[in-house]
């Protein structure tokens, strides 16, 4: 058994089997990461190209760490020294990178859906590493790995996720592999920033923080953007922190051993205290480590397989 | 020059009726119609089985002339509303320069005399570049041949200067065109806000930005006793203000684009960029609302928005996209399969909203059969079905989002002062 396509677009189209086998197939991954002589052929000869239209530091040194632990080579193409910047259209890059042989491509796009256009008019394997405010689906599946890994199960937990959802993609991926694996997800955050209709989702769409976090097994706390509050969506960053940012004492209201985690990049005192990100019940750190395990499995089921994949 | 169209079903909107009868056409104009006219000397178009209107209008096309000429052009966009039954066509003025002056609006009407097989009527700008800052010369484009005026896709968004702008329009006697949407509500969107925009991660243009627009130009055209016709109406509130306006009194017409009958937000899943358009694709409520205000009268006019865009601009990330959807030669299919097949409109009604209606709101000739008239006439076979393939438009845009659908009914001949122009989907005969 496998992944059903060629791609990794988004969450919303995937099933519970799928995500299990992601999940199940990281684990093995994590050892790998754990040792000292952290290299196994699994890819060799295969070639993973990151395509990062966005800065990102995390998640592309993510992706190019597990594609190198699984022994293929990786190539960044950044936008900035790129055709890119020259004019060239999304379509014809992708040609290009395709005509060059590579296994997979990684992207980022500030744009939605421009991995599904990417996706469609490419053979080799694509993975979205966040389009736009559309999706970014290995994020949430690091989410879930971590959670599980500390929960032992994704079934029946209770999630809250705080924070900017409309623009959040992290948001998004997160709301359909939770909600697909049968956990409870409790949005919140400032009205100006939730999306129209998304509490069809099947996710509860709260009118306070606390209510949010009320008893909750994992507290998910997003970045808040600057330019956010100059496009006027929210009054400051001051009055921000005072409602929505997390603090010891609105912590103390989730489930006893509540799991804190955040995407990065921080905002101390902002979205949370400091007490917070770095206090016993974060686990933002692992969640960076569990991304490349995560990152590795993906890689490995999309291509490591048949030949004919 | 005699031509007879013999045997098919006539719809008459100014008479109201619908019968079997013949048209003869002498020299460019309609000579009578009856039964079982002679044909001596007639070339003979046998309509049985086939609808035979007046000459359809699209009071709402971009033929993108002068300046976008990738896009489309006069030659191309007249042959394209030829294939598509249409005998008039008004264009709007963003075109490069835009058409805010008596020069532009006189040379899109030459260019149409030389190269175009179908009357082209021009609109010229309410404000000058379509910036919304102030007045164009209306007037001068008035006595140019302008027939009403629009800053389409560029809306005013000073109600100090529609108001002026409608206060001048009602001393010529002519009729604004108002594209609502409120550029604070709707800037930066690419979709109809609401569940989809929220599973697909993109921007939203609320309903309110619309319909914030119409109640402007409503209670403007209150004030000013202007004509103001409101282009594209999509969401379920603008009929609901449109029907509230007219009950009272207010002299405003409406129109409702193809697209917004047809299609929801639900299209724009897979993000295909042929689904992008202004106004968006709306709920399923809306499209029922706009549905019944067809229905019930409150909108009058039935236009396409025809918008042209090379493959390469459609062809990208979606916020990227222009907006716009190529609409001429879908028309009558998405009219007959849409609203007269599902019951929605009789064919009577269908036909006054594409010729007689449209023709009132511009102050231009057509809608009519009456012997005299110039013979603009329009025979559509209903029964024909076929599959929308954009690689057969005439139009150089190809931006459809109705690509592989089924349609039933298809014009057949398209007739312009008596000469055919169309025929069989062929165009230049």
């Amino acid at each position: 058994m496998g992944l059903s396509g060629k791609d990794l677009i988004g969450l919303r189209d995937i099933t519970a089997e799928e995500i299990k086998l992601i999940l199940d197939t990281a684990g093995p991954m994590k050892e790998i990461i754990a040792r000292k002589i952290k290299k196994v052929p699994t890819l060799r000869g295969r070639t993973v190209i990151t395509v990062f239209y966005e800065a990102s530091t995390r998640t592309r040194t993510s992706f190019e760490l597990a594609a190198k632990y699984l022994s293929a080579d990786t190539v960044g193409l950044a936008a900035a020294t790129s055709s890119v910047s020259k004019g060239e259209s999304l379509k014809d890059t992708a040609r290009n990178i395709a005509a060059m042989g590579a296994d997979v491509v990684v992207l980022r796009h500030p744009m939605s859906g421009a991995a599904e256009l990417l996706a469609r008019s490419l053979n080799v394997s694509v993975i979205n590493a966040g389009d736009g405010a559309h999706e970014h689906p290995t994020q949430a599946l690091l989410d879930m790995y971590t959670v599980r890994e500390k929960k032992g199960r994704l079934d029946g937990l209770k999630v809250a996720i705080i924070g900017d959802i409309l623009h959040s993609r992290v948001a998004r991926s997160d709301i359909w592999g939770y909600t697909i694996m049968g956990s409870e997800v409790r949005l919140a955050g400032p009205s100006t920033l939730i999306p129209a209709g998304i509490e069809k989702l099947g996710v509860r769409v709260c009118r306070t923080v606390e209510e949010a976090i009320e008893g909750a097994d994992v507290v998910n706390v997003l970045r808040i953007q600057m330019e956010r509050q100059q496009q006027g969506l929210f009054p400051g960053l001051r009055e921000y922190s005072r409602m929505f940012g997390i603090s010891p004492e609105r912590l103390s209201l989730a489930a006893p051993g509540a799991l804190v985690m955040h995407p990065g990049p921080i905002n101390r005192g902002v979205e949370m205290s400091s007490e917070v990100a770095d206090g016993l019940q974060s686990v933002i750190c692992e969640q960076v480590t569990n991304g490349v395990a995560v990152r590795m499995a993906l890689l490995y089921l999309l291509i490591g397989g048949s030949e004919q994949k | 020059m005699k031509l007879l169209i013999k045997g098919g079903t006539v719809i008459d909107p100014v008479a109201g009726k619908i019968n079997k009868k013949d048209i003869l056409i002498v020299d460019g104009r309609i000579s009578g119609s009856g039964h079982n006219l002679s044909r001596s000397g007639a070339e003979v178009l046998d309509a049985k089985g086939k609808l035979v209107v007046p000459g359809l209008i699209d009071m709402h096309v971009h033929l993108r002339e002068p300046g976008f000429e990738a896009k489309e052009t006069i030659f191309t966009g007249t042959r394209a509303a030829a294939r598509g039954g249409f005998t008039s066509v008004a264009c709007m003025p963003n075109t490069n320069p835009v058409a805010d002056n008596a020069a532009v609006v006189s040379s899109v009407i030459k260019r149409a005399h030389e190269t175009g097989v179908v009357r082209v009527y021009p609109i010229g700008a309410i404000s000058r570049g379509s910036i919304g800052e102030e007045l164009a010369e209306i007037g001068d484009m008035k006595e140019s041949g302008a027939v009403a005026f629009s800053d389409d896709g560029m809306p005013v968004m000073s109600s100090g200067l529609m108001r002026r702008a409608m206060q001048y329009a009602r001393m010529l006697g002519v009729t604004l065109i108002s594209h609502c949407e409120d550029k604070n509500l709707s800037s930066g969107g690419s979709m109809h806000e609401g569940l989809v925009s929220t599973i697909l991660g993109l921007k939203g243009i609320p309903a309110s930005a619309e319909e914030v627009m119409v109640s402007r130009d409503i209670i403007l055209a209150e004030d000013t006793g202007c004509r103001v016709h409101i282009a594209h109406v999509s969401t379920a509130g603008s009929v609901r203000l449109v029907r509230q306006a007219k009950s009272r009194g207010v002299g405003i017409t409406a129109e409702v684009s193809p697209h917004h009958f047809t299609l929801t937000d639900e299209a724009v899943m897979g993000y295909g960029a042929c689904t992008k358009v202004n106004p968006p694709l709306r709920s399923d409520r809306d499209l029922e609302a706009v549905k019944e205000g067809l229905a019930d009268g409150t909108i009058d006019v039935i236009a396409t928005d025809h918008a042209p865009h090379t493959v390469e601009e459609k062809d990208v990330e979606y916020d990227l996209a222009p907006f716009g959807i190529s609409g001429l030669e879908t028309a009558v299919g998405l009219v007959w399969t849409e609203l007269v097949a599902t019951g929605v409109l009789t064919p009577l009604q269908a036909i006054t909203k594409m010729t007689l209606n449209p023709a009132r709101v511009l102050g231009i000739p057509g809608g009519t059969l009456e012997a005299g008239a110039d013979a603009d006439i329009t025979i559509i076979d209903p029964e024909l079905s076929w599959e929308v393939d954009p690689k057969l438009f005439a139009s150089k845009g190809r931006n459809t989002p109705f690509t592989g659908r089924l349609l039933k009914g298809l014009p057949w001949v398209t007739i312009v002062g008596g000469r055919v122009v169309m025929k069989d989907c062929k165009v230049d005969i």
